[in-house]
């Protein structure tokens, strides 16, 4: 009976909490767009939201061209973006706040260094099925992509295989840790991941005969680079123009480049 | 009067856990349904092209793969769950069995991420190095769902022979059965029901397990040609996409989840039927 009577009062308790105030009495700005940058901004937003009470930013997602499109439509206050604008949203005003690099990485064992775009693209469709092809051992290459919808599979399409599908003999992972994880441990995996979680537990690739690394990346001389873009309709002003250069600043900065971007100091 | 407002509040209490099954019944169908019929039935039951964010909705290979990996872990499982419990129900001494059915019952305890864990640490790299592919692969899934399913198999099974009325086994040894004779054509015939029962639920449990499988099965898309093929579940694949899923592809997920719920209704529905003849011969 007891029980019972807790039960209850704890069951109340909880319903009341869903009750409390709520504080919608603050500005908000609205932020919408790429699934890849998505994480970084609720990160930033986060920080920023505790700087400045009362502000309210609300991060989606939705994908780069959604973002630009909510951005015309005035849905979102500054649209995401993780790829170079197109030339019918070259109007759009754009302020790049990090880089992001798409490194290749296979097990420390494997002894080829360098591959180019069209070997990396028949690996991802299949058509190359042996490292021999490469000139290593005769042995199958494990491919290991990212779950449909990533926005680091998305780049990947975008920037390597263009319009061949990635095959369905791939195995896909729902992480840059666990695809990391798996090339860590299997001698003939290969796999894509964000630059800033390469470790050392993994070999990045050269890319026609360029290196990743935060100079390559930066000089967009690294050719798997994209900017991570925010997008107003018009030269972003009061509290969007604040958190912007919130993010410019060497803390927003500093923050990104912790969450594994390349900043653009 | 106190003892009817009891009983109304308990009654309360009871519904609502059937309301909460309902709810979310209605909410799956109503969010995934409208999916189903877009692409039609048959395009999204037997087509095996998936590619949510280009508008292809086919989840054969996971219909195939789902069962595949759950008829592996039984195929695996069973034996060793009935034959553990045959020994701890007739053989084991007494003082034994108080010891080692807790334990069993305690494997059912352990999260599953933690059996996914050791199945990506232990069992892939060993399936890697001494059977090839990349060790992620239907094998390593049904081993470790195998192992997952074999508390809740053994322990009903050891509750289904001991409930054998002990008048059966003293009839047949006074024939002059072995005690071997007696369990395969006496005990095991009695308690079969039970023992269907306990598969059943097993099967339930391994096909409508996500954690442990994403982290051993690779995933992949494919129609697993070999045990050591990478396989793709119908769970998995809620769980792995859901992230950022979004319209159409969130939706396809849920119908994903319609299907799942079909298969598990279906293993109850089949239990019972079993169980209920059975028990009228």
């Amino acid at each position: 009976m007891i029980f019972l009577r807790l039960y209850l009062i704890f069951f109340f308790l909880i319903a009341l909490l869903g009750c409390r105030p709520s504080n919608k009495e603050g500005v908000v700005i609205t932020i919408a767009g790429s699934t890849s940058i998505q994480p970084f901004a609720e990160k930033l937003a986060e920080i920023y939201m505790e700087h400045h009470r009362g502000v309210i930013i609300n991060v989606q997602g939705g994908g780069s061209t959604a973002g630009i499109r909510s951005v015309r439509g005035e849905a979102a206050d500054i649209g995401t973006c993780s790829r170079e604008l197109m030339e019918e949203e070259k109007d759009l005003k754009r302020i790049v706040i990090a880089w992001d690099g798409i490194a290749i990485i296979v097990h420390p064992k494997n002894n080829i260094h360098n591959l180019n775009l069209t070997h990396l693209r028949d690996i991802f469709a299949g058509k190359i099925r042996y490292w021999s092809e490469l000139g290593w051992v005769h042995k199958r290459i494990h491919f290991v992509t990212r779950e449909e919808g990533s926005g680091t599979r998305n780049a990947f399409e975008e920037m390597v295989m263009h319009d061949v599908p990635i095959s369905d003999e791939a195995l896909v992972e729902d992480s840059n840790g666990s695809v990391r994880e798996i090339v860590a441990h299997d001698p003939h995996a290969i796999g894509y991941i964000s630059y800033g979680i390469v470790d050392k537990r993994v070999k990045a690739l050269s890319i026609d005969g360029v290196e990743p690394n935060l100079g390559t990346i930066k000089e967009k001389r690294y050719e798997l680079t994209r900017p991570f873009l925010f997008v107003t309709e018009e030269e972003p002003h009061g509290l969007a123009r604040d958190f912007i250069d919130f993010i410019l600043s060497s803390e927003g900065q500093g923050i990104l480049e912790r969450e594994g971007l390349v900043g653009i100091r | 009067m106190k003892e009817k407002i009891i009983e109304k509040i308990l009654m309360l209490l009871a519904f609502s856990a059937i309301g909460a099954l309902l709810l979310m019944a209605v909410f799956i169908f109503k969010e995934g349904m409208p999916i189903i019929f877009k692409v039609g039935l048959k395009n999204f039951l037997f087509s095996t092209h998936w590619a949510p964010t280009k508008g292809y909705f086919g989840i054969f290979s996971m219909i195939v793969s789902s069962l595949f990996v759950t008829t592996g872990a039984l195929i695996i499982g069973v034996p060793l769950a009935l034959a553990c419990a045959i020994t701890l129900a007739e053989f084991a001494p007494q003082r034994l069995m108080v010891i080692l059915k807790p334990t069993i019952e305690l494997l059912a305890g352990i999260p599953s991420v933690v059996y996914g864990f050791l199945g990506v640490v232990l069992l892939v790299p060993l399936i890697r190095d001494y059977l090839g592919g990349p060790g992620l692969s239907l094998l390593a899934c049904s081993i470790i769902l195998a192992i997952m399913i074999l508390p809740t198999i053994t322990s009903i099974s050891i509750d289904a022979i001991q409930a054998v009325p002990y008048s059966y086994k003293e009839g047949s040894l006074a024939l002059g059965a072995t005690h071997w004779q007696t369990i395969r054509m006496v005990i095991l015939k009695a308690a079969r029901s039970g023992i269907i029962t306990a598969i059943m639920l097993g099967m339930a449990r391994a096909i409508g397990e996500t954690m442990a499988v994403i982290m051993v099965a690779g995933n992949a898309l494919k129609i697993p040609s070999s045990p050591l093929s990478p396989v793709r579940t119908l769970t998995s694949n809620i769980a792995l996409e859901m992230g950022y899923a979004a319209g159409d592809h969130r939706a396809a997920l849920f119908a994903t989840g319609i299907v799942l719920f079909i298969f598990i209704m279906i293993f109850n529905v089949t239990a019972n039927i079993i169980t209920k003849r059975w028990r009228r011969e």
